[in-house]
């Protein structure tokens, strides 16, 4: 078992929030520019 | 120069790195990507094309990522000559904050992610332009041009220049002429940029053995090119207006900048050779910066001006 230093946990914590902000931010593009470039041939089909 | 120490955790050799989300952050060369932002933004913004303003946010947002991995991938590649250089000793790897394997991976992923995201949710020409821009940076500029050739920024302006054909292509999916006039502003624009900054940094670039032409031509040969580059891109600018894609106004404000640039490079031209402050050449750099902005600047606002008085027509 090792113990981080102050600024080693500080560093990791800064790198996971902006993982964290990141990952969420490409879920939302992905997500909603998915809705903006496919919606109408979302619709377009035989019912 | 900053050392940072790591802990490991275990005789795996794995190390803890103390490099922050700032210092990934500084990979991705912001002061680069504002202005790749702000160019590639003119180039979707002037066509005559509506886009969805979703797709046209993703679509800058993909660019300034791919922009931001290719300033890593150079990072990671110049980490060498950054350490010996002034002006990039602090960047994060040369500091010894990331680790040059972290930077490379970041820059790879990142790479893949905006060109596979421009590609599926804005338009496939303009990704194989963002993605060719990227490898025209990384490998034809950072890996072979920069350390080969005095010519090196004059070929790898083009990277540089790429950013509103781009965006030209995300809101039109092709290439028109007003592309390439856009994308030959800042292509010739960029060798009396960075020569002025070579001229007042060339022990910088001789000591990291970069072959800037300063250090390979001498500084009056490299005086004469800026004012010759200067005299193209001058006309260069108005050109929009002369094809009459754009009004006289920006055709008066394209040569009021463009006089302003060959009056400036001039003042360069005229400068003593023993002058050591080389404040001409300064007031080159920084005006380049305010030229090249305020040419984007006033094509976009004419450009807005002219849909906005067509809508107001119709």
């Amino acid at each position: 078992m090792v113990t981080l230093t102050d600024s080693q946990k500080k560093a990791r914590r800064s790198r996971s929030i902006a993982i964290a902000l990141a990952l969420a931010a490409f879920v939302v593009v992905v997500y909603f520019g998915s809705i903006a470039k496919f919606a109408p041939a979302l619709f377009d089909r035989a019912m | 120069m900053a050392v940072v120490h790591h802990n490991r955790l275990d005789d795996s050799g794995i190390v803890m790195s103390e490099a922050t989300a700032g210092d990934f952050f500084a990979l991705l060369k912001p002061r680069v990507m504002s202005l790749v932002v702000f160019t590639a933004f003119v180039g979707l913004a002037a066509t005559p094309v509506a886009v969805n303003p979703l797709i046209a946010i993703i679509a800058i947002l993909s660019i300034a990522v791919g922009a931001g991995a290719s300033g890593a991938l150079n990072m990671w590649y110049d980490a060498d000559i950054d350490r010996v250089m002034s002006r990039t000793a602090s960047r994060p790897i040369p500091a010894g904050r990331v680790q040059p394997g972290e930077a490379l991976t970041f820059g790879l992923v990142l790479s893949a992610l905006s060109v596979l995201t421009l590609g599926v949710l804005v338009n496939w020409p303009a990704a194989a332009m963002l993605a060719f821009t990227i490898f025209f940076y990384v490998v034809v500029y950072t890996m072979w041009l920069k350390r080969a050739t005095p010519q090196n920024i004059v070929i790898g302006g083009a990277a540089g220049a790429f950013p509103p054909m781009i965006g030209w292509a995300a809101a039109t999916g092709t290439i028109s002429l007003e592309s390439v006039i856009l994308f030959l502003i800042i292509f010739l624009w960029t060798p009396p940029h960075f020569w002025a900054l070579a001229l007042f940094k060339s022990e910088d670039y001789g000591r990291a053995g970069i072959p800037m032409m300063p250090n390979v031509a001498g500084h009056a040969s490299t005086k004469r090119q800026i004012f010759a580059y200067a005299l193209l891109v001058a006309p260069v600018g108005v050109l929009p207006w002369v094809l009459g894609y754009t009004s006289a106004a920006y055709g008066i404000v394209a040569l009021a900048l463009g006089v302003g640039f060959v009056w400036y490079a001039w003042k360069v031209l005229a400068m003593p050779a023993g002058d050591a402050r080389m404040r001409p050449a300064k007031a080159l750099f920084a005006y380049s910066l305010l030229y090249l902005f305020g040419i984007f600047a006033a094509y976009l606002a004419d450009s807005l001006v002219a849909r906005w008085m067509v809508l107001a027509g119709a």
